[in-house]
């Protein structure tokens, strides 16, 4: 027989396990991976985009507010200007009503005016500060504003000492130039810069083409020296908004949109932390993450748990197996010493035959006149007799052993097991009275009938109450229960004793050939295992259960539906 | 008239035994150690009343040779002796006709008694046969 090793050790499932586990995790892994990382991208990208294109638009409308601002205050000095004549505006009362009436008519955004020859002095002043006849000839933006027609400057702390910013627009009246100035408050430009802000962080500033703010900050003030190295080095078109990201401050990852003011004298800058700007989507990064991550928990869980599971399993099944095979080994073993036993049987039979007989020759010459007077005639007799006896002896154990193998009157029929029974008990209560013992039948009615050889279940249950008879001792007598009964498909009989029972130890010996615990010549350990083929031989089951002193139980279980052999 | 037994199997110690066994209770005991020698016995000899048949030979077994013998020979009469293993073979051949059939080993007495009755029967055959012979006989006599 060939018999596969399937008995495995703890490495083995141990492996089996870890491999399950590695397999299931890659397998649940890899879509989840792909899913999570391929969407999240693509929703990344989308949704920066859009931020990014908000802000861009939002940055757009500012910038046009400004410049119109700018474009707008510039035409009404520009006006002014243009309505009156150098000696109009050569008039503190004069230029008074005009600051007045530009204040009226356009915000008050005008501080005041002044009015600067070709020298740099300013000759007429209406505002606040005390600024008359202050000399302006080295001021750039007066230089700035000979050279061209119009000017405005950028934001600086002047004479005055307060930050503002000056448009200067150049008049002639025909022999010298003169300067319209205005200042604008700066605080009140300052209101349409500030109006830009989105999230918690972000802001937007001016700085002229150096760098130098031309707003003033709410909150911390943005690092000069790194907006000059890197937003201002980049090539800003003067139309349309530029879009930066990066780090450009020390502590924060931040995004930044550029457009030029002014005529590209000015730079508006929005920058915002990355983290502000994109806030929902790293809220919405931070929940996929926790998704993630108590997925991949519960799917480690989960394939650490199956796979134990199903390992669990394996090993259970592997065990039954095993278990299994080493039956089919036992009825195998049984099987093959069945027949040679019945060989080894048939070949003693013809020797003992030849013994006998060769007894029985002797006999007959000792019967012959001139040895009857022998002296010991009375001897040889008694020797040819234990010769003859004890060959009729090994006769029987031959013939029981050549029941493994032998096929008498195995015709397979449709029978009553109630009515073999009952034919067995009438033939064993004759001896099952000499033992002082009882037997009880308690058969049920309406079974249905099996398909077996009417004689070797005879045999099976004749064995069996030989066998109960002989374990009950008859001094003190006993009784045999024999029932009957249906259980899934197979009849099931039982035989009961009340005997001596059979000691452990020997529980798992006693379908094994030869084991006997009978006297020497009393039985020849055949019978159990006789019994055993024959059940196995049809697909039933015999097993037994037994408790010293109180008695044994034999169920045999014999299939109602014949399975071929 | 003594009888005449043929005693047919292979185990020469077995036949020589219970030749001189069955010689000793007056008996005619011819011996055939296969098949094919009891054939040949029973050719030379037409004295023969019974056989004593082994089942299981070499070569020509009990039963090829029970047919033989009973297709040949219908009035002679066949015990077949049988090993435990070889009953159901022995109970075939008394469905071909033979007498009866015995275990080995066997016990003496039986095998006397049973070769006892099979010559019995033998000769109430051959009885009946030569009643009809000579029924048939004065039948066409008086026919005539």
């Amino acid at each position: 027989m060939n018999c596969e090793e399937i008995t495995h050790d703890e490495a083995y499932y141990h492996n089996l396990t870890r491999n399950l586990v590695i397999k299931m995790i890659i397998a649940s892994f890899t879509p989840l991976i792909l899913i999570t990382f391929i969407t999240s991208y693509k929703y990344n990208n989308a949704y920066k985009a859009k931020v990014i294109a908000h802000i861009q638009e939002l940055v757009e409308k500012h910038k046009q507010n400004i410049d119109n601002f700018l474009k707008e205050k510039l035409a009404n000095i520009l006006f002014l200007s243009k309505t009156c004549s150098i000696p109009q505006l050569d008039d503190e009362n004069a230029l008074q009503s005009k600051l007045e009436q530009l204040r009226e008519e356009y915000g008050p955004f005008f501080v005041d005016i002044g009015l600067i020859n070709d020298e740099g002095i300013q000759t007429d002043y209406v505002g606040p500060f005390n600024l008359g006849r202050v000399n302006y000839s080295q001021a750039e933006w007066f230089r700035e504003a000979m050279e061209k027609e119009f000017y405005i400057s950028d934001v600086f702390l002047g004479i005055r000492g307060l930050p503002h910013f000056i448009i200067a627009i150049r008049k002639t009246d025909g022999t010298r130039n003169w300067i319209v100035r205005t200042t604008i408050d700066f605080v009140l430009f300052n209101e349409l810069v500030k109006n830009i802000r989105i999230g918690e962080t972000g802001r937007a500033f001016i700085v002229n083409r150096k760098g130098e703010l031309q707003t003033k900050l709410q909150a911390n003030q943005p690092d000069t020296e790194t907006i000059k190295k890197h937003i201002l080095s980049k090539n800003i078109p003067a139309e349309g908004v530029e879009v930066f990201e990066g780090s450009y401050s020390a502590d924060h990852q931040s995004i930044y949109l550029v457009t030029t003011l002014n005529n590209g004298k000015w730079v508006l800058i929005f920058q915002q932390d990355e983290k502000d700007a994109f806030s929902d989507l790293y809220q919405t990064r931070n929940l996929g993450i926790v998704i993630f991550f108590l997925g991949s928990c519960s799917i480690f869980v989960m394939a650490i748990f199956l796979s134990r599971k199903m390992v669990d399993q394996i090993r259970k099944s592997d065990q039954e197996k095993e278990l299994m095979n080493e039956q089919i080994i036992e009825a195998g073993k049984l099987a093959s010493l069945g027949e040679l036993a019945a060989g080894i049987a048939h070949e003693i039979n013809n020797p003992v035959a030849i013994m006998v007989e060769e007894a029985g020759w002797m006999g007959d010459i000792l019967e012959e006149e001139e040895f009857k007077n022998s002296d010991n005639f009375k001897e040889y007799q008694r020797a040819l007799n234990q010769i003859r006896n004890q060959g009729i002896r090994c006769k029987e154990i031959t013939h029981k052993l050549l029941s493994f193998a032998r096929k008498i009157d195995s015709r397979i029929q449709d029978v009553q097991l109630n009515t073999i029974i009952e034919e067995v008990v009438g033939l064993s209560e004759k001896r099952a009275r000499f033992g002082n013992v009882e037997i009880i039948s308690n058969l049920a009615a309406n079974l249905p009938t099996v398909h077996v050889s009417p004689s070797e279940m005879q045999q099976v249950f004749l064995n069996l109450i030989n066998n109960a008879v002989d374990a009950i001792d008859s001094k003190k007598g006993g009784s045999i229960t024999l029932s009957t009964r249906l259980e899934d498909q197979m009849i099931v009989v039982d035989i009961e004793d009340t005997g001596s029972g059979i000691a452990p130890a020997n529980l798992q010996r006693i379908f094994d050939p030869f084991f006997t615990t009978k006297a020497v010549g009393k039985g020849t350990g055949l019978g159990l295992s006789i019994c055993y083929g024959i059940i196995k031989k049809i697909g039933g089951e015999i097993s037994v259960n037994s408790a010293v002193g109180k008695g044994t139980v034999f169920h045999v279980h014999i299939p109602v539906t014949r399975q071929d052999t | 008239m003594a009888t005449t037994v043929l005693l047919i199997d292979d185990e020469e110690g077995f036949v020589q035994t219970m030749a001189k066994r069955l010689g000793k209770r007056e008996m005619e005991v011819i011996k055939a150690f296969s098949g094919q020698e009891a054939l040949d016995v029973l050719a030379g000899n037409n004295l023969i009343d019974v056989a004593v048949l082994d089942v299981k030979m070499p070569g020509m077994d009990g039963i090829e040779t029970l047919k033989a013998i009973k297709k040949d020979y219908p009035l002679v009469e066949v015990i077949m002796l049988t090993g435990h293993a070889t009953v159901e073979s022995a109970i075939d051949g008394m469905k071909m006709g033979a007498f009866d059939y015995l275990m080995k080993p066997c016990d003496i007495d039986q095998l006397i008694a049973k070769i006892d009755e099979a010559k019995t029967k033998k000769l109430k055959h051959e009885e009946k046969i030569i009643d009809a012979q000579m029924r048939e006989i004065t039948s066409r006599q008086s026919w005539d």
